[in-house]
């Protein structure tokens, strides 16, 4: 939209600029019809639940009677509660475990399937499909797979010698086999990610790297690799705060048990409000996950504003 | 959010040009690359689960319930299927589901169009501070709003039915600003020239940037209709009733109430990730370019 004051010659162009110019005046009410349905959802469905919830977080309400305001009480008892402290702890585990695993799957999944071979299409399909397939479906998949009793898992070790195992009926066990089935299903996305990028990789520089005699683990390490950073960046960030939200697949399978061993923070806010009926209290921990979830956002924005892209050019010189 | 343009990233194409390991010709051991020996077993064993999946449903539970089950059906069994779709009521969850989604993708498409055209292409008061608000808004995470959420749609005596589902998928910033996004990667020039022969905006937007949109209109299809499809947080919150659940939400309760009839629960299970696979295998460019295109722009 140029915003530079009409010349004094009226040339057909300049004639065309104006009535552009005065139909543009007009058009502010049109405009605003366009963009209210989106306003309206988005914004009262997510503005007004933001300021809320935080008052919300303020009182004691069971969303039947009245509520009445206790302060920060909501933050305090958090604190203090074992059950939060310990959904943080497994929300963490999870994340520390699934983030790394399912990006250096997909890290080398997507390097052995940037080649041109046969049936590298069939291959990319079979490992991409567990993504698509429902949290749900996935839970329920795998509550038959690993079923102590029926399932074909132990009937399968049974065969190697080993003994039954609990699964996701084992304390010990339960938040790792999550782990397992996320990066089961999660793979797929950053190996896509990840194909997308290297494809992006100049291939002068790859040219230059090896007429400058780089052998193959070279060019990966200091070529493939640092073209990649950004992506990876993105990956870290993005594999992180999909972990830190996990629900549906605990709500599935093991409904935060055995013992509160997957009792994830997501799956300790719904069982507060939805279950428990203290709203408040779990609104604050809502509070609590969100101001974390912020937090990483801003911090890998600030690192990726560094670009550190850069440097890949710097190495292949 | 980048402000570069939004024409989706070149998805992964594995025999792409930009090929980069490849050195020298070597000697060849065997009749085929070397790669697949890797390979094929490691995508078989992605792929594992979901063929047990299909199998399990066209057991008997006979064949399932013994130690060690069986590997392979003894023969093509559709009690689970008829079951499923007999006397449980998967068919109306099947039609709830589909309402619900068809709803959240042809709206997102509507307002999503919509509102990204007014960002992209027209000047009206309060146009920044408005868009600055809404992309705020993107980093709000679901679990903040699901109580108030809940709250409104009580409010609004919808809880229970399948517009408390529809409401909240009604337009997504995501669609807005993907559409923004990608009309502002569109030549202008087109469009003003039929906008000064006195064509109206929406009729621009209709018949000269829709046509051109397909890319971006279908990655906002296929995201949307992923994403209502499988969701299970919120209609679990808002929906009570079975006669209102959802596939995802009538599987989970199925399962639980079915523990032992697994045959059953399996063909439930099939017909719940059917739609979307199906739709993946028929349109694997366009899901791929879609969550490679969105997942980049971050």
């Amino acid at each position: 939209m140029s915003s530079l004051p009409a010349p004094l010659t009226l040339s057909d162009q300049d004639r065309q600029r104006r009535t552009l110019r005065r139909r543009r005046r007009r058009e502010s009410a049109t405009a605003w019809t366009y963009i209210l349905p989106a306003v309206v959802v988005i914004l009262g469905l997510s503005v007004v639940p933001f300021v809320w919830s935080l008052l919300l977080s303020f009182r004691a309400d069971d969303l039947v009677t009245p509520s009445r305001w206790v302060g920060l009480d909501n933050y305090d008892a958090l604190t203090q509660d074992p059950h939060f402290s310990q959904a943080v702890r497994n929300t963490l585990l999870y994340t520390v475990l699934y983030v790394p695993l399912s990006m250096a799957f997909g890290l080398f999944l997507a390097l052995v399937l940037n080649r041109r071979i046969r049936l590298v299409g069939l291959y990319r399909t079979l490992i991409f499909v567990p993504f698509i397939i429902s949290a749900t479906a996935q839970g329920v998949l795998f509550s038959f797979i690993l079923d102590p009793e029926f399932g074909a898992a132990n009937s399968v070790l049974h065969a190697l010698g080993i003994g039954r195992q609990g699964f996701l009926t084992d304390p010990g066990q339960a938040l790792l086999v999550l782990v397992a089935i996320s990066v089961w299903s999660g793979t797929g996305f950053c190996v896509v990610i990840y194909l997308a990028a290297l494809q992006d990789v100049p291939p002068s520089l790859l040219e230059a790297a090896r007429l400058d005699g780089a052998g193959r683990l070279q060019l990966l390490r200091h070529v493939v690799l640092p073209t990649l950073t950004p992506v990876t960046v993105f990956l870290l960030l993005w594999q992180t705060i999909n972990a830190l939200q996990v629900f549906d697949l605990v709500y599935v399978t093991t409904k935060g048990g055995p013992l509160g061993s997957t009792t994830v923070i997501v799956y300790f806010i719904w069982e507060q409000a939805f279950k428990n009926f203290t709203a408040g209290y779990g609104a604050a921990a809502a509070y609590v996950l969100a101001v974390a979830l912020l937090v990483i956002g801003v911090g890998m924005r600030f690192v990726r504003g560094r670009r550190p892209a850069v440097a890949a050019e710097g190495a292949a010189r | 959010m980048t402000t570069t343009t939004a024409a989706p990233v070149e998805a992964a194409r594995p025999r792409g040009d930009a090929r980069s390991t490849s050195g020298p010709r070597r000697r060849r051991l065997l009749p085929f690359s070397p790669w697949h020996l890797l390979l094929a077993p490691l995508s078989l064993l992605f792929a594992l689960p979901l063929v047990w999946l299909v199998l399990s449903s066209v057991m008997t539970n006979a064949e399932i319930n013994r130690f060690p089950p069986a590997l392979w059906p003894s023969g093509i069994h559709l009690g689970g299927y008829r079951y499923v779709l007999g006397n449980a009521m998967f068919p109306r969850w099947f039609m709830n589901s589909l309402i619900v989604s068809a709803v959240a993708v042809a709206s997102n498409l509507v307002f999503g169009a919509l509102g990204g055209y007014a960002f992209a292409r027209m000047r009206f008061a309060g146009s920044r501070a408005l868009m600055v608000a809404m992309l705020a808004t993107m980093a709000i995470p679901f679990q903040l709003t699901m109580i108030p959420t809940f709250l409104i749609m009580k409010r609004l005596g919808l809880i229970d039915t399948l517009g408390a589902l529809i409401i909240p998928s009604l337009v997504t910033p995501f669609a807005v600003f993907m559409l923004r996004q990608f009309f502002l990667s569109l030549p202008r020039e087109l469009e003003e020239a039929a906008w000064i022969d006195g064509c109206s905006r929406l009729r621009v937007l209709i018949l000269i940037v829709l046509p051109l949109s397909r890319p971006a209109l279908s990655t906002v299809a296929v995201l949307t209709f992923l994403t209502t499809w499988n969701d299970l947080t919120w209609p679990l919150i808002a929906i009570n009733h079975d006669t209102q659940y959802t596939l995802q939400l009538g599987l989970t309760t199925f399962q639980g109430q079915h523990h032992t009839q697994w045959a059953a629960v399996m063909a439930g299970s099939v017909i719940t990730v059917l739609p979307v696979l199906l739709a993946f295998l028929g349109a694997q460019k366009a899901f791929i370019q879609s969550i490679t295109s969105s997942g980049l722009k971050g």
